[in-house]
C-alpha cells in the first residue's frame, strides 16, 4: 500500500475517533459513537498491516487477534461493579505498551535521524517512556486499590513531596546524561534506571491518594495514557498516534477537572494526595447528638404516602450490589404514580459516571437519573429521599460549616426534603473521614444494615 | 419493670399516653406494659389493639396505679373524684412518672410527689436543644393546636378562606393575622395559607421573619430600631413599654382590616400579654373570629373566656384550652412517640430498667423530682448564641473586602501574565530551534488537543464512564507503533518487546470497545 493511501486512511481514522467522542455526548448517539471508534481502529490497523512488508506479518496478526480475543473475553466476564478496576487495568496496558514501544524505538529506530531532529527524537523517547511507566504502575496501584487488594487509605510517607521532587530531578538529570551520551549501552542504562524511578514514582503518587479521590485518579491516568500515546506518536512521526493521544489526553484532563470542581479542590491538591488525615480533627461532632433509627415498615409506610421520591446512591450501593433492588423499588413506586428520580453526585462511586452505569445495568431509565445541578433545587418539594450508601456527597457540613475539611464542596442538599432515610451499615464516616451532621438532623432517619438486605426487605414490603 | 398507662381523668381529656405502636416499641425495650381498660377509647384505640401490641389490660384504675413501676400519662396527677384520692397517692412508693407537670405552677404537686419518692419527668420542662426535639411534646401539641385553631376559626367564620370569582359573584379572600410565630403560630400560618387565606404574622423576635415568610405569610415588622424579643431557649421575652405601644397601634390598625385573628403569644413564667383590647374587638368587622391560644394562661384578648366560645360585638371569640385533645388521635400518636423516645433515652441498655443519668443535660432538665428531692428548677442552660457578632469579630467592612478582592485579582493577573510569558517563550524556543518535521507534528498535536477539548465538554455526565472506556480503547492505537516496529525489526529483543506491545495494546482495544458496548447497551429510556 502506498504511503499516500496510508496517510488518507489515518486521516479517516482520526475523523472517526473525533466523531466517536462526539457521539458519546448523548445516550441516543452513544452506541453509534462506539461503532465509529471501532471502525477507526479497524481502518488504521488494516492500513498499517497492509503497508508493512510481509516480514513478521504472521506474528503481527497472531498478536493482534490473540490480544483482542483476550480483551473481549475479559470485557465479557467483568461485572459492572468491577468496571473501575477494569478501566484502571486497561490504562496500565497502554502505559506498558508505550514503554515497550519507546524502548524498541530507541534500540532500533524506524528511520535514521541526525542533528536536532535526533535530539528531539531522543527527548520524545525519554518523555514517552517516563509517562508510560508512571501510567503503568500508577494504574496497577489504582486497580489494586479499587479492587480492595491494596488498602484504599492514602499512604502518607514523611517528606513524600520531597521524594517525588527528588525522583523528578533525578529523571531530568538522567535525561541530560541520556542525551549527551553516544553509546547505546549507556543510553539504555539511563533509560532503564529512569523507567525504574518513574515506576516507583507512579506507585508512590497513587498510593498517596485516598479512596474518595479515585474518580480523579482514574481520569487522570486516562489522560496520562493519552499523553504517553501522543509522545510515542512524536517519536514515530505518526500523526494518527499524535491526534489520538491528544484527544484521549485532553478528554482525561477535562474529566479530572470536572471531578475536582465537584469536590471543590484543586487538581494539585488531589494529585499530592493525603486528603482527610490532616484536618479531620476540626470536625469533631457533638458527642451528645443521637441519630434516630427507623425500621423497614416505617420506611415502607413513608414511601407509600410519598408523592415524590429521590434516590441518592453512593459507592455503598455498588459495594452491596443493591442496584437491582433499587430498580425494583423504582418500578413499584412508578407504577403507583410516585415521581421517582435519582440524584447523582459527580464524584459518587469510584469512576466518573459510575452510578449511571450501575443504574443502567439494573434497567433504571436514564431520563430519571439526574445530575446534582439538575436536581438540587427540587429537594425542598420532595417527600422522601433515600440515601443509599452515600455519605460525603450528602454532607451538610460542606455547605454549613466553614471549618469542615470538605467545606465548599458542592453536595446534594438532601436535608431540605421532608424526610431523609439513610441506609447505612453503621455510623462510620465516609472516605474523607469527616463526621456527617446529616444523620442528626430532625428529618433524618437511619436504616442500619447491609444495603442489599435493607433494599430487598423494602421491595417485599412495598409489594405486600 | 412494669409501665402503666392510666385512663386520663381530666374533664374532656381525650388523649392517651401510649398507642398500640408505641406499646409495641416499649415492649421491645424490655418493659412490661399495663394499660387501663378504656384508656385509649377516646382516641379510638381499643383494648384489643393494645393487647395485640403486647400489653396487659388492667380492669380498674386502682390496680393499675398500684401495680405499675413507671406511669406514663398526659395530664399532671390530680385528685381522682371517683376513688376519692389523689393520683400521686395511688402510686407505688419509689416509682417513676412521666407526664405534663408544669412545675412552676404546681409546687404543691412536686412536694407531694417527692414525699412519695416518685422520680418525676416533666415533659414540659424539656430543655430546648436539638438533640431533645424528638421528645418535644410541647412543640408537637402546639403544632396540632395551631392547625386546629384555623379549623375552629373556619368553622365559625361565615365565608370562604380563599377568594373566588363565581357566576354568582365575587368572594373576597379571608385575611388572617397570626400573633406569635412559635410552633403553634407557624402551624396556623401554614394551615390558613393552604386554605387560601391572605395571612400576616407578627412576632417580637425578628429572627422568625424568614420562617414566617417560608410558610407563606407576610411578616408585619415594626420599625423599631434594634430592640429584639429573643429570650433564653428560643422563647420570647417581655418588651419595653414603647415597643408595646407601637405593637398595639399595629394591632389596632390590623383589627380594622382582618377577618380572623389567631393569637399565640406567651412569655415563659408570666401571664399571657394582653394584646387585643376590647376596643379592637369592637372595631373588627361583624362576623370576624378571634382564636386565643393563650387563653389557658389568661388570654391575649381581653374578652376571651378560657375553655369557651363567646360572642362580643358580633365577633366570635374562641377560648378553647384543649385544642390538641380535640384531635385526640394524632395528638396521642405524637405524644406517645415523644414519651417512647424519653423512655428510650432512659433505657440505654434496652433491659427494661430506667437509668436516671443526671449528667445528661436533657435528662437533668426533665427530672423535676429525683427520689425524694425536688430538682426543679434545673441549673440555667447556656444562652443561645447571640445573633449579633462580638465587636472584635465583626464582618470585614466593604472597604476591606474590596481591597482583598483587588489583591487577589492582581495576584491572578500576575499569574496569568507569567503564564503568557512562559508560553510565548516556549513557543519561540520551539519555533526557533525545532526542525520542520517536528513543527508539523506539533501543529497537529496542538490542534488535536483543542478538538478534544471542544468535543469532550459536550459529553453528558452520565456517560463519563463509557467515555473513559472508549478513550481508553482508542488510546490502544499505540498498537500501530508497535506493529511498525514488529514488522521492521531484525533484532530479537526488539521483536519480543514489540510483540508484547502489540499483544497488550490489542487487549486494550478489544476489551475497551467491548466493555463500552456492553455499558451503552444498558442505557435505555
Amino acid at each position: 500500500m502506498s504511503t499516500g493511501l496510508v496517510s488518507v486512511a489515518y486521516v479517516v481514522a482520526s475523523i472517526l475517533f473525533i466523531l466517536s467522542l462526539g457521539g458519546l455526548s448523548h445516550q441516543e448517539s452513544a452506541r453509534r459513537g462506539n461503532l465509529y471508534g471501532i471502525a477507526g481502529i479497524f481502518i488504521a490497523l488494516l492500513a498499517t498491516i497492509a503497508s508493512v512488508s510481509d516480514s513478521g506479518l504472521v506474528a503481527i496478526i497472531i498478536a493482534v487477534l490473540v490480544g483482542a480475543g483476550i480483551g473481549i473475553a475479559i470485557a465479557n466476564r467483568v461485572e459492572m461493579t468491577q468496571m473501575p478496576q477494569l478501566v484502571a487495568l486497561l490504562h496500565s496496558f497502554v502505559g506498558m505498551a508505550a514503554v515497550l514501544v519507546g524502548f524498541s524505538g530507541y534500540i532500533e529506530p524506524l528511520a535514521p535521524t541526525t542533528g536536532a531532529e535526533h535530539t528531539i527524537k531522543l527527548v520524545e523517547v525519554f518523555v514517552g517512556i517516563f509517562i508510560g511507566a508512571i501510567t503503568f504502575t500508577g494504574s496497577l496501584v489504582a486497580c489494586g486499590k479499587l479492587d480492595g487488594r491494596i488498602d484504599s487509605q492514602a499512604l502518607t510517607l514523611p517528606g513524600r513531596h520531597l521524594m517525588n521532587l527528588a525522583a523528578l530531578a533525578i529523571s531530568v538529570l538522567l535525561g541530560y546524561w541520556f542525551l549527551s551520551t553516544d553509546s547505546m549501552a549507556l543510553g539504555l542504562l539511563a533509560l532503564i534506571i529512569m523507567t525504574l524511578i518513574a515506576s516507583v514514582l507512579g506507585i508512590h503518587l497513587i498510593m498517596a491518594i485516598g479512596g474518595a479521590d479515585m474518580p480523579v485518579v482514574v481520569s487522570m491516568l486516562n489522560s496520562y495514557s493519552g499523553w504517553a500515546a501522543a509522545s510515542i506518536g512524536f517519536m514515530l512521526g505518526n500523526d494518527l498516534l499524535i491526534v489520538t493521544g491528544a484527544l484521549v489526553g485532553s478528554s482525561g484532563a477535562i474529566l479530572s477537572y470536572i471531578m475536582c470542581k465537584a469536590m471543590n479542590r484543586s487538581f494539585i491538591s488531589v494529585i499530592l494526595g493525603g486528603f482527610g488525615q490532616t484536618s479531620s480533627s476540626s470536625a469533631a461532632a457533638d458527642p451528645g447528638q443521637t441519630a434516630i433509627e427507623t425500621s423497614i415498615d416505617e420506611v415502607c409506610e413513608e414511601l407509600h404516602n410519598a408523592d415524590s421520591v429521590i434516590v441518592v446512591p453512593g459507592y455503598g450501593m455498588a459495594v452491596a450490589q443493591a442496584q437491582s433492588g433499587v430498580s425494583d423499588i423504582t418500578k413499584l413506586l412508578r407504577e403507583r404514580g410516585v415521581n421517582v428520580r435519582f440524584g447523582i453526585h459527580p464524584v459518587a462511586g469510584r469512576l466518573p459516571g459510575h452510578m449511571n452505569v450501575l443504574l443502567a445495568e439494573a434497567h433504571v431509565p436514564y431520563d430519571i437519573v439526574l445530575e446534582m445541578d439538575e436536581i438540587n433545587a427540587d429537594f425542598p418539594e420532595t417527600d422522601v429521599v433515600l440515601v443509599i450508601g452515600a455519605n460525603d456527597t450528602v454532607n451538610p457540613a460542606a455547605a454549613e460549616d466553614p471549618g469542615s475539611p470538605i467545606a465548599g464542596m458542592p453536595v446534594l442538599e438532601v436535608w431540605k426534603a421532608r424526610q431523609v432515610v439513610i441506609l447505612k451499615r453503621g455510623m462510620a464516616t465516609g472516605y474523607s473521614g469527616v463526621e456527617n451532621p446529616l444523620f442528626f438532623k430532625d428529618n433524618a432517619r437511619m436504616l442500619f444494615g447491609d444495603a442489599k438486605d435493607s433494599i430487598d426487605a423494602l421491595v417485599s414490603g412495598l409489594r405486600s | 419493670m412494669k409501665i402503666g398507662i392510666p385512663k386520663e381523668i381530666y374533664e374532656d381529656e381525650q388523649r392517651v399516653a401510649a398507642t398500640p405502636p408505641s406499646v409495641h416499641k416499649l415492649v421491645a425495650l424490655g418493659y412490661d406494659v399495663v394499660v387501663e381498660t378504656g384508656a385509649g377509647e377516646a382516641a379510638h384505640y381499643r383494648d384489643e389493639a393494645y393487647e395485640a401490641a403486647g400489653a396487659v389490660i388492667a380492669a380498674d384504675s386502682r390496680s393499675l396505679w398500684s401495680d405499675a413501676d413507671f406511669i406514663l400519662k398526659v395530664r399532671a396527677p390530680m385528685q381522682n373524684p371517683a376513688l376519692g384520692t389523689h393520683e400521686a397517692e395511688l402510686m407505688k412508693e419509689g416509682a417513676f412518672l412521666a407526664s405534663y407537670i408544669w412545675p412552676a405552677q404546681n409546687p404543691e404537686l412536686l412536694k407531694q410527689l417527692a414525699a412519695r419518692k416518685i422520680t418525676t419527668f416533666a415533659i414540659d420542662s424539656l430543655p430546648r436543644i436539638s438533640r431533645a426535639q424528638k421528645m418535644d411534646a410541647l412543640s408537637a401539641m402546639a403544632n396540632i393546636a395551631g392547625y386546629r385553631a384555623v379549623v375552629e376559626a373556619a368553622n365559625h367564620f361565615g365565608r370562604f378562606f380563599t377568594g373566588q370569582v363565581t357566576a354568582a359573584g365575587k368572594v373576597p379572600p379571608a385575611k388572617v393575622m397570626v400573633i406569635g410565630a412559635g410552633v403553634a403560630g407557624l402551624a396556623a400560618v401554614g394551615a390558613a395559607n393552604s386554605l387560601g387565606a391572605i395571612v400576616r404574622a407578627f412576632d417580637t423576635r425578628l429572627e422568625v421573619k424568614e420562617q414566617i415568610e417560608s410558610m407563606g405569610a407576610e411578616f408585619l415588622q415594626l420599625d423599631f430600631g434594634d430592640e429584639e424579643g429573643s429570650g433564653t431557649g428560643g422563647y420570647a421575652k417581655q418588651m419595653s413599654d414603647e415597643f408595646i405601644k407601637a405593637e398595639m397601634a399595629l394591632f389596632a390598625e390590623q383589627a380594622l382590616e382582618v377577618d380572623i385573628i389567631i393569637t399565640t403569644a406567651l412569655i415563659p413564667g408570666k401571664p399571657a400579654p394582653k394584646l387585643i383590647t376590647a376596643d379592637m374587638v369592637k372595631s373588627m368587622k361583624p362576623g370576624s373570629v378571634i382564636v386565643d391560644l393563650a387563653s389557658e394562661r389568661g388570654g391575649n384578648c381581653e374578652l376571651t373566656e378560657p375553655g369557651r366560645i363567646v360572642e362580643h360585638h358580633d365577633v366570635t371569640l374562641i377560648g378553647y384550652t384543649d385544642l390538641p385533645s380535640r384531635m385526640a388521635k394524632v395528638a396521642s400518636d405524637l405524644y406517645a412517640t415523644n414519651l417512647f423516645h424519653l423512655v428510650t433515652e432512659l433505657t440505654p441498655e434496652k433491659d427494661g430498667q430506667p437509668l436516671v443519668n443526671m449528667d445528661d443535660d436533657v435528662i437533668r432538665g426533665l427530672t423535676v423530682v429525683l427520689d425524694q428531692d425536688i430538682t426543679w428548677p434545673p441549673p440555667q442552660p447556656e444562652t443561645p448564641v447571640s445573633p449579633k457578632p462580638a465587636p472584635g469579630t465583626e464582618e470585614p467592612s466593604a472597604k476591606q473586602k474590596a481591597a482583598a478582592r483587588k489583591k487577589t485579582e492582581r495576584r491572578s493577573l500576575i499569574g496569568k501574565a507569567a503564564l503568557l510569558i512562559v508560553t510565548v517563550a516556549a513557543l519561540y524556543g520551539v519555533g526557533a530551534h525545532a526542525p520542520e518535521s517536528f513543527l508539523r507534528h506539533f501543529t497537529v498535536f496542538v490542534l488535536a488537543c483543542f478538538i478534544g477539548w471542544q468535543v469532550v465538554w459536550n459529553v453528558t455526565a452520565a456517560l463519563h464512564t463509557p467515555l473513559m472506556s472508549v478513550t481508553n480503547a482508542i488510546s490502544g492505537i499505540i498498537v500501530i507503533g508497535a506493529i511498525l516496529h514488529l514488522a521492521q525489526t531484525e533484532h530479537l529483543v526488539v521483536g519480543i518487546l514489540a510483540f508484547v506491545a502489540v499483544l497488550i495494546a490489542s487487549i486494550n482495544v478489544g476489551g475497551g470497545f467491548r466493555v463500552t458496548h456492553r455499558m451503552l447497551k444498558m442505557f435505555r429510556k
